[in-house]
């Protein structure tokens, strides 16, 4: 579970600490000297190679490919199905999991080839809004055109 | 290290207890358990309590009170879905060290018609990521992992469904499986979908139960048994996942459980060949497909071929390397804490050939494994031999 972002300002929050908002919405990742790249949790040392001290803020692409996916067709209340889950992987090296929006899910489902690497990129949209009022910024991938 | 036997086995039905507690369900498993191996509670030098939901409790303590409060040593195990196995590792290590001569192991878990698994959180709710960053509910996850397994080697739905018709066959034959009725390949194909490819049936339930081990050394084993024959631990082994690149968004069931099994065969010093039977993870019917390639059971993308062999059958249906007899996760049920060891009791059942098999008792049973996956994660990997 990811923390809550810290209040900066009244204006919208980020729904994870490493979407970071503002004109050009992106993903922020730390780098390890050995190339491995984090997202979330935030490390005090490296998971892959264990050094501590290593690891720096990396500003990730918008853009990946699909990996994996799954269609959700039972969730929590609340949550509108069906809806596709997915593993992009971003140029970086690193792999992310986010809502896949722009698709139709149950022609995903007939035709699973059609989606494995499908380029996608980085979009944001208010998600929720949390108990102080703030608006809460989500991020997904849709279908790069 | 000192071999360590299994001197008695418990188990309580999968299914559903809501007017008992988790102390009552794990306290019954043990009195069985001891009555299976021959002895009283005062015998018991050491014991470890599997179980997941009330694992800041004291579980263990409590079993004790129940039946039995010795004054032992008592350790609570927590360890995701290998709890129970988890501890029967403990009990095990205790004895192979030397340090105890008879020890219990007890998994237990009162789960209830609670919904789906995992994602939930504290805070405030706008936070909440479920369905908003995609889905880290298990169904997802697992499904996945089947799709993963399709997009390298053209996997079919077909093939999942094959493993939800086979378990629910294998179940008829266990009269400790929350689940009995036969489904077809159609039934599983055309059932609801919880996330794709898993359907409803390919998704093992939630439920409560409880199973038991009383393990001891060669000594005590001359001294209880009275001639009857008991397998041996030849192998517990546990492994977490190392790094690899996508761990932490997809899951990786995979490179932790080969890492086990390569260790658990090594140690053991047998091979996926000489395994009469396994019961292995199958939580969702995806999760089944991939551990026949992890514990070697066939080649890397041979799993589809191995499926549509009748591979994991039950030899009396036709099949060969029989997965899962006593119904699996699928239909056996899955309540966390106590698969671990129930796993573990089916493998002796078969083994020393006890009544609780017989309808589905596997010929010239001389080996077999349970394996376990937790996720976040934990495997385990038990080998027994007669």
């Amino acid at each position: 579970m990811a923390e809550q972002a810290q209040a900066t300002d009244s204006g919208p929050r980020p729904l994870v600490p490493f979407l970071k908002l503002g004109a050009s919405p992106h993903l922020e990742g730390q780098k390890c000297t050995c190339g491995a790249i984090f997202l979330d949790p935030k490390r005090i040392a490296c998971s892959k190679c264990g050094t501590a001290g290593s690891l720096k803020p990396v500003q990730l692409s918008n853009k990946g490919k699909v990996y994996v996916f799954s269609v959700v067709h039972q969730s929590f209340p609340g949550i509108k199905t069906p809806y596709m889950t997915a593993i992009v992987d971003l140029p970086e090296g690193v792999s992310v999991r986010s809502t896949l929006v722009d698709l139709d899910p149950l022609e995903a489902q007939k035709n699973p080839g059609k989606v494995f690497d499908l380029p996608v990129e980085l979009v944001t949209s208010v998600v929720a809004k949390d108990r102080e009022g703030h608006e809460v910024v989500g991020f997904q991938y849709k279908p790069s055109r | 290290m000192r071999n360590v036997y299994v001197l008695g086995t418990g188990m309580v039905k999968f299914g559903r207890y809501p007017e008992k507690t988790v102390p009552e369900l794990g306290g019954e498993a043990a009195l069985i358990a001891l009555k299976d191996a021959g002895i009283a509670i005062k015998d018991v030098e050491m014991f470890a309590s599997g179980n997941l939901y009330q694992s800041n409790a004291m579980v263990g303590q409590r079993i004790l009170q129940q039946i039995g409060q010795t004054g032992i040593p008592v350790i609570n195990v927590a360890n995701a879905c290998a709890t129970g196995s988890t501890a029967f590792r403990e009990a095990f290590m205790a004895v192979a060290s030397g340090m105890y001569d008879v020890t219990m192991a007890v998994g237990v878990e009162q789960m209830g018609k609670q919904g789906l698994l995992g994602g939930a959180g504290g805070g405030d709710p706008a936070y909440a990521t479920e369905g908003k960053l995609g889905s880290g509910l298990m169904p997802a996850v697992f499904g996945q992992a089947g799709i993963e397994h399709m997009r390298k080697y053209g996997t079919k739905l077909e093939h999942f469904a094959k493993i939800s018709v086979k378990s629910h066959k294998h179940a008829t034959k266990n009269p400790f499986s929350q689940y009995r009725n036969e489904v077809s390949l159609e039934d599983v194909m055309n059932a609801r979908m919880v996330a794709y490819p898993n359907t409803l049936y390919m998704c093992c339930p939630t439920g409560d139960g409880a199973a038991a081990a009383i393990l001891c050394s060669e000594e005590k084993l001359k001294q209880f048994a009275g001639g009857r024959k008991r397998p041996k631990v030849a192998a517990s082994v546990l492994t977490s996942d190392p790094y690899t690149d996508r761990d932490l968004t997809l899951p990786d069931v995979s490179t932790l459980t080969r890492r086990a099994s390569k260790k658990a065969y090594e140690i053991a010093g047998v091979g996926a060949k000489d395994m009469a039977l396994t019961e292995l993870h199958d939580c969702f019917a995806t999760a089944e497909l991939v551990h026949y390639e992890n514990l070697g059971l066939c080649g890397d993308g041979g799993a589809g071929e191995f499926i549509d062999k009748k591979g994991g059958m039950h030899p009396s249906l036709g099949g060969f390397s029989p997965v899962n007899v006593s119904g699996g996760l699928l239909s056996k049920g899955h309540p966390l804490g106590a698969t671990g060891v129930a796993n573990i009791c089916e493998v002796v059942w078969h083994l020393t050939q006890d009544d609780r098999a017989k309808d589905r008792q596997v010929p010239n049973a001389k080996a077999g494994q349970a394996h376990v996956i937790g996720l976040g994660s934990a495997c385990t990997i038990h080998v027994l031999t007669i």
